[in-house]
């Protein structure tokens, strides 16, 4: 039997205009984790593989490759950034 | 000693300076980023900033924090705007004092290059036909 939860996930800039939203709900196979977040984010937001990069940040960090998700998590997609 | 601001408010070059002054420091360097009336030749009208802020704040602590790390008794102000910047507004200025110039200058170097790659702030060119998220696409 395979279950999935919400996850509510920031996104700023390039990201937020794509999502539409800064905020937005999804649907995720547990356990999930930030590889199986951007694998779901691009089949449904095709535009989303057009950005020179898309990092994941977790609680205010850079994310390792594939760590695992919880939905207390602070989860928020970092486009390319341009400060400066 | 550091001082970090993200502000929707002007910035002031004085105030970075003030704050690094120090009776050690021999050496201040201060870099300024002014919005540019151009990008690859096409006038800009302006620019809007975006930041997420609480990880804007520790990705430049993180940086504070190397600094300190890798030249010893530098003190630093990172002073970096968000909204609406008009051209020739400061978006970012740095301010780093040592007890000798060739620290203040590679600090100050490597601040604004580490800035542009790990902080989370974004900046949207505004033309006269269009907007565009800098960097974000090829």
């Amino acid at each position: 039997m395979s279950t999935t939860a919400s996850y509510t996930i920031l996104a700023f800039a390039a990201a937020k205009d794509i999502l539409g939203n800064s905020k937005t709900q999804i649907e995720l196979p547990s356990p999930a984790t930030t590889d199986s977040l951007l694998k779901a984010l691009k089949a449904q937001y095709p535009e989303m593989v057009r950005l020179n990069s898309l990092r994941v940040a977790v609680n205010g960090e850079f994310a390792e490759v594939n760590q695992p998700l919880t939905a207390t998590d602070e989860i928020a997609l970092i486009p390319p950034v341009s400060g400066g | 000693m550091t001082d970090i601001i993200l502000t929707n408010q002007p910035l002031s070059q004085t105030a970075c300076m003030d704050f690094v002054a120090q009776p050690e420091s021999g050496g201040v360097c201060v870099f300024t980023g002014n919005v540019r009336n151009k990008t690859k030749g096409k006038p800009v009208l302006r620019l809007e900033y975006e930041a997420y802020a609480p990880m804007a704040y520790s990705e430049m602590q993180k940086i504070a924090d190397s600094i300190v790390e890798k030249w010893p008794n530098t003190y630093m102000a990172i002073h970096h705007r968000t909204g609406t910047l008009q051209i020739g507004e400061a978006a970012v200025i740095i301010a780093i004092s040592a007890p000798h110039r060739g620290a203040a200058f590679e600090a100050c170097q490597y601040a604004i290059d580490t800035l542009k790659e790990t902080v989370p702030i974004w900046k949207k060119e505004i033309f006269e036909d269009g907007e565009v998220w800098v960097s974000a696409f090829p």
